[in-house]
């Protein structure tokens, strides 16, 4: 018996071995992604949103959505307080102590999206111009998307018998056509503005140079999470509008190498079968031996 | 030696407490109906804000866990070759066996389209191997599959004794088929759990900070693994004790002292991970907050150290309420660690709130009522449990 202990302890010992040396050399693409080459999206500027909510009403349009009269006292209005299965982008106001603010919520577009990382079979992905869209048919509604979105962004028909993911994808059918966004084609001030990653990039840091009073010296969502495609200026700190994540390492990357680490080339599972099955029939062949030998006794 | 072989107990099935669990567990279907019908909204508490909730973090989460006996005993029995804890195994591959059914059950009424699910396994080309959920759900639904193979042998036992000579015959080769077989089964029962039972930790560290710094570690699946085999011991210790006393058996305390000596190890193992982990991640002020989240982890790690310090007495082990007692503390502390990671510890912001719904309890309630009514069923009817040890004179 203290034979097969110790070749079930080796056997342990070698699939630990395959799993900390698979565990080293990590995928390539575990590099932090960069910004596709034809990305587009959007620059929010809070120093010109008035607070209308042209741009709340305008995307119910754009996707045809039910108003949420939902809201409990409210039900006369459409007047989310989230956004929700009904809302995809919504306006807050922001009160702190010295000045308030309004801020636009919808979407991120991540580069490097939670969800997509989450989702089992790619219901949720970066599509044309990286924008993350939703496919109804590889999604059971599992709303493991939501769990680790860090903006809590995907919502859920929780009155739906056939629920789908709900979410900002950045008016992806207008594209098409050739148009903006609803937000950002109705938007009075240009507060929210529609273009080329790129160019919105430089755009918002031209606009902390010329005005350095006004902005906080910070785009948010240049490199927050890794970067997201929907970028953001201020003249309130960005804690303020209720944005708290500061980490620049997308969200997937440390479970992502974990899980690669493990499961790379699925070298270190096979090892272990193989160990596994190999000590079990040995395991198994001593018994019977000594199974006879007692039965002879 | 034919005493140890496990046979049927026979005796009246449809009791007062079952008619009771069966009774549950009908209320609970009528729920699951009705949330078919209106939608999870209508019957649960979860939101946008937590979209895990009690069907996740118990049935799934915390009920694999608990269904980790076979798995547990499996390690023991047939890779460190300790036979001698064979009585044990059938009855903790039935447990298993249920509590992993129950929990596929779960996921199927708690996602939002259970109709697509099918999909998950068959769309191979869809898989995405980013996600550590996809992994999860394919290891669960061929470990179910497994622990039944594992369980089948009780059933072709009974059924090769079977009056018609010619269902005896089939049952007969599938049997000696099945014999041959088993030990590269019994190896994927041992892989499969080490691969989703670590992953379960993997999944919520894609939570990313909406989980607090106390559970959220890289070690999150090494924890996971290791707080599943701990579960496993446990549940099959408190199996056993209620199996004895419920049908009035003679309890096996010299095998489940032998048994605590596993546990003990597992449990010093998983301290001394959570520990140094927090200690070497420097989290010793969040340890001491007086919040919340520091009174849940000092509730997880008391419960552990109670029943690890209470082993080093001799007089402990030999007492079967002793045993009893301990496995239920490491039971519990193993779920309230998985419900912290999963719920309590989980923090979406936004002033998001949840707590499970009366529907939503009756249903995991009813749930239970089902595995227990079929344990129950299946022990009487089939050999499962080992046979008396009165006869011991061989």
């Amino acid at each position: 018996m203290s034979v097969s202990r110790r070749s079930a302890l080796k056997a342990f010992a070698a699939a630990g071995g395959t799993i900390a040396t698979s565990a080293v050399p990590l995928r390539a693409d575990n590099e932090p992604r960069s910004v596709p080459a034809d990305a587009v999206g959007m620059l929010y500027d809070a120093t010109r949103c008035i607070g209308c909510k042209a741009c709340v009403t305008a995307c119910h349009e754009a996707n045809q959505d039910l108003p949420d009269t939902r809201t409990p006292g409210m039900e006369l209005y459409d007047a989310p307080t989230e956004l929700n299965s009904r809302t995809r982008n919504i306006i807050k106001l922001h009160r702190s102590e010295y000045i308030d603010s309004y801020v636009k919520r919808q979407c991120m577009h991540c580069v490097d999206p939670a969800c997509v990382g989450a989702c089992m079979l790619g219901a949720l992905q970066k599509r044309d111009f990286g924008i993350v869209t939703w496919d109804a048919p590889y999604c059971i509604g599992c709303r493991y998307c939501q769990v680790v979105c860090p903006f809590n962004v995907p919502a859920f028909e929780w009155e739906s018998a056939n629920p789908r993911i709900v979410k900002c994808e950045l008016c992806v059918h207008r594209l098409r056509e050739g148009l903006e966004p609803a937000c950002c084609e109705v938007c009075p001030r240009e507060a929210v503005i529609f273009g080329q990653y790129e160019d919105l990039l430089a755009e918002a840091h031209s606009r902390i140079v010329d005005r350095p009073d006004v902005y906080v010296d910070r785009v948010y969502g240049e490199h927050e999470v890794g970067g997201t495609q929907v970028l953001y200026l201020s003249h309130v700190p960005f804690e303020d509008l209720g944005f708290t994540r500061d980490s620049t390492e997308a969200v997937p990357s440390l479970q992502q190498s974990i899980q690669h680490g493990i499961y790379q080339g699925f070298v270190a599972p096979a090892a272990l079968y193989a160990l596994l099955g190999v000590v079990m029939f040995k395991n198994k062949r001593t018994n019977r031996v000594a199974d006879s030998e007692a039965d002879d006794e | 030696m034919n005493s140890h072989l496990p046979r049927a107990l026979g005796g009246k099935i449809v009791t007062r407490p079952y008619k009771l669990l069966v009774g549950l567990f009908a209320l609970a279907m009528l729920l699951i109906a009705w949330r078919m019908v209106a939608g999870l909204g209508a019957t649960t508490a979860m939101n946008d804000g937590y979209p895990f909730g009690l069907w996740i973090a118990f049935d799934v989460v915390t009920g694999t866990a608990l269904a980790c006996g076979g798995y547990a005993m499996a390690i023991l029995i047939y890779v460190f070759n300790k036979g001698k804890y064979h009585p044990l195994i059938r009855p903790a591959i039935l447990t298993s066996a249920l509590g992993y059914s129950i929990a596929g059950f779960s996921v199927a009424i708690d996602v939002g389209r259970p109709w697509l699910i099918w999909r998950v396994p068959v769309y191979g080309w869809r898989w995405n191997f980013n996600s550590a959920l996809l992994e999860v759900a394919l290891c669960i639904m061929a470990y179910v599959v497994v622990l039944w193979i594992e369980l089948a042998p009780a059933f072709l036992e009974k059924w090769r004794n079977a009056p018609k000579p010619r269902l005896a015959s089939i049952v007969g080769k599938t049997a000696d088929r099945l014999d041959r077989l088993l030990p590269w089964i019994v190896a994927l029962g041992v892989l499969l759990p080490t691969m989703h039972q670590s992953s379960l930790g993997t999944m919520m560290l894609l939570a990313g900070d909406k989980l607090h710094p106390l559970w959220n570690t890289p070690l999150l699946p090494l924890e996971f693994l290791v707080g599943c085999i701990l579960m496993g011991y446990g549940a099959v210790t408190i199996e056993s004790c209620l199996g004895s006393l419920l049908f009035k058996r003679r309890p096996e305390t010299a095998m489940l002292a032998k048994l605590s000596f596993a546990a003990a190890v597992t449990l010093w193992l998983f301290v001394l991970i959570r520990l140094t982990d927090l200690i070497v991640r420097d989290q010793t002020e969040a340890m001491f907050a007086g919040d919340l989240y520091s009174t849940m982890l000092w509730l997880e790690l008391c419960l552990l150290l109670i029943p690890g310090i209470a082993y080093f007495w001799p007089g402990v082990r030999t007492k079967i309420r002793h045993l009893f007692s301990g496995a239920v503390l490491v039971v519990l502390a193993g779920a309230i660690y998985r419900f912290d990671t999963y719920l309590v510890g989980y923090n979406p912001g936004n002033n998001w709130s949840y707590f499970p719904a009366v529907p939503e309890q009756l249903v995991t309630l009813g749930l239970v009522a089902f595995e227990v009514a079929a344990y129950v069923l299946i022990v009487k009817r089939f050999p499962i449990l080992a046979g008396h040890s009165r006869a011991e004179t061989a």
